[in-house]
């Protein structure tokens, strides 16, 4: 056990044990993983048809998520209730049931257990018991609710709404992107050789955009200068920050001498720069928004690049980040191909996303010997807010808030 | 089978992975057309019939800004590769155009000597035989949908 009391500096220090302990991580997936948190699951378009199904994950634990023969959607856990096989190990498809291979029990879309192979025996011989209550130890269900075609789960009964649990605020900016019915172009996964909480991290740091990718900073898509802001839901769980589009000419980043500006001798420059050209397409002027919800979901838009990332635990110094990428039913071909050629600006071979793979990994071999040392997180004050800088790490703050809160740390 | 065009075909590809295994990356643009495409996918995404790129570059600007990103903008932690590639299949289309289907394997080396097999797959292509050979079009489609930490070395 690494684990120590909190630094008594309170939310401006994060000690590095939480990135380390093997036992925190096992307390993580229930308290929070499996607790009272809502988790990303899929798009709603990823389940088109009644009968369609697809596997995925809530921290560790397998879940199959359906869509019934009525169109209501399920998720339940990928566990059978015998000896708690995988039920279904195809990762999407459509069924009229589904059945465990090892010995023949078979479910429905909502997960109950309908049937056990030779249950009374064959010709009065053998079978269960007539009192046996295989069912006692059925997959268990989760609670599913949709936000405009992002499915999410909670094996909490207890766990408010999703829509109160995320807040008026950070709803509405993700209702803000989907804007309509989707279109999925397409998936893939980057293994990140870090503990999911610097990947959290590193999604709330609005701070570390622009001086990491130089991509953001030397065309002006991000700086720190132009308009922009952060909102914090009131608990800290959740945020989104942008950064409007209007073309910013101020010099702060050359005239201190950032890397990420670059330099005279050094001077980069596109020879292509179609990849850049943005519509406007929520007629708001934004052009970046970064979307994050407690525990492990991001939602984001990168002038018409949108994604939804979804954050799975694979150890402690392992994660692995699913990225869906989409547009709308409605999108023209020149919006797809749009989207097709920003998708070069994210994922792991993305010209700004690569980088975050690797800051990430640097700290959790950075603080390798140092559990009992902590980070320094004192970029706008102490507090958890809202506000119109983003020279702050408040929604970083805002996670330790409510990481501790669901740990009871 | 034209034992000259197999011959031509696999001397782009051994030239193309020796470029890209030596880091001269700037040598590697000139290996496609003018408007030559170069995309990496999955397998994946091409059996479910969805466009996503991992990379996409269209011809040889975006080519170049690939090499200008990766030499002078982009953070990644030194690395090289070592392309294997075999079971290379050769086609005419015509006097001046011919596809190839190859196997590809990749390893990745770190600096501190880790070594990782981070990539499989196959390239299916389409190259300009004349004035000399030269890729139209380089699809890689990887075996997994999982890339470790970052994709930052074309494939």
């Amino acid at each position: 056990m690494l684990q120590q009391a909190w630094p008594a500096e309170g939310l401006t220090r994060v000690p590095y044990w939480v990135y380390q302990d093997e036992d925190l991580y096992r307390q993580e997936q229930d308290r929070i993983w499996r607790g009272p948190a809502w988790s990303y699951l899929c798009l709603e378009a990823e389940l088109p048809e009644p009968q369609s199904f697809l596997t995925t994950f809530v921290g560790e634990m397998p879940v199959v998520v359906t869509r019934d023969s009525a169109g209501a959607l399920h998720a339940w856990e990928n566990r059978c209730a015998h000896r708690g096989a995988l039920i279904c190990m195809q990762a999407r498809g459509k069924a009229e049931r589904f059945v465990c291979i090892y010995h023949n029990w078979t479910y429905d879309h909502a997960g109950n257990l309908a049937s056990v192979a030779f249950r009374k025996g064959i010709a009065g011989k053998g079978g269960m018991p007539a009192d046996a209550k295989p069912e006692s130890q059925a997959p268990r269900k989760l609670r599913v609710a949709s936000i405009n075609g992002l499915v999410f789960g909670t094996l909490s009964e207890a766990t408010p709404s999703l829509e109160t649990y995320l807040g008026e605020e950070v709803l509405a900016r993700m209702k803000r992107v989907m804007k309509g019915p989707v279109r999925v172009l397409g998936t893939y996964t980057q293994v990140l050789p870090n503990n999911w909480k610097l990947y959290m991290d590193n999604v709330k740091d609005m701070y570390h955009a622009s001086l990491l990718h130089l991509f953001f900073t030397r065309f002006r898509i991000n700086r720190l200068t132009q308009k922009g802001g952060v909102f914090v839901s009131p608990d800290g769980a959740h945020h989104c920050t942008y950064t409007e589009i209007v073309e910013d000419q101020d010099d702060a980043y050359e005239k201190d001498g950032m890397r990420s500006a670059g330099s005279q001798k050094n001077s980069f420059s596109l020879e292509n720069e179609e990849i850049l050209h943005q519509v406007d397409e929520f007629g708001d002027r934004v052009a970046i928004q970064i979307l994050s919800m407690f525990p492990g979901f991001v939602l984001h838009q990168i002038r018409n690049s949108l994604a939804a990332r979804q954050v799975l635990p694979k150890g402690v110094d392992r994660t692995e980040l699913h990225w869906t990428l989409f547009g709308f039913a409605d999108d023209d071909e020149a919006m797809t191909r749009r989207r097709l050629l920003q998708a070069n600006l994210v994922g792991p071979a993305g010209y700004i996303s690569m980088e975050d793979g690797a800051a990430t990994g640097f700290v959790q071999r950075g603080v390798a010997g140092a559990a009992e040392r902590a980070s320094v997180i004192e970029m706008g004050g102490s507090g958890v807010s809202s506000g119109d800088s983003r020279i702050t790490e408040t929604a970083v703050r805002g996670l330790w808030q409510t990481w501790r809160r669901y740990m009871g740390l | 089978m034209e034992l000259q065009l197999q011959w031509v075909v696999e001397n782009l590809h051994a030239r193309y992975a020796h470029a890209l295994d030596a880091d001269r990356l700037e040598d590697w643009p000139q290996l496609f057309t003018e408007n030559g495409t170069y995309r990496i996918t999955t397998a994946e995404n091409e059996a479910r019939g969805l466009p996503l790129p991992v990379l996409y570059a269209e011809g040889r600007p975006m080519l170049r800004d690939r090499v200008a990103s990766l030499r002078h903008a982009n953070i990644y932690e030194p690395q090289r590769y070592r392309h294997i590639v075999s079971a290379v299949l050769a086609e005419r289309l015509s006097d001046s155009v011919a596809k190839s289907v190859s196997n590809f394997m990749v390893v990745r080396v770190m600096e501190n000597g880790d070594t990782l097999l981070f990539a499989t797959g196959r390239y299916l292509d389409r190259i300009a035989l004349a004035p000399e050979p030269r890729y139209e079009e380089r699809v890689v489609i990887c075996d997994s949908r999982r890339f470790d930490t970052l994709l930052a070395i074309p494939l």
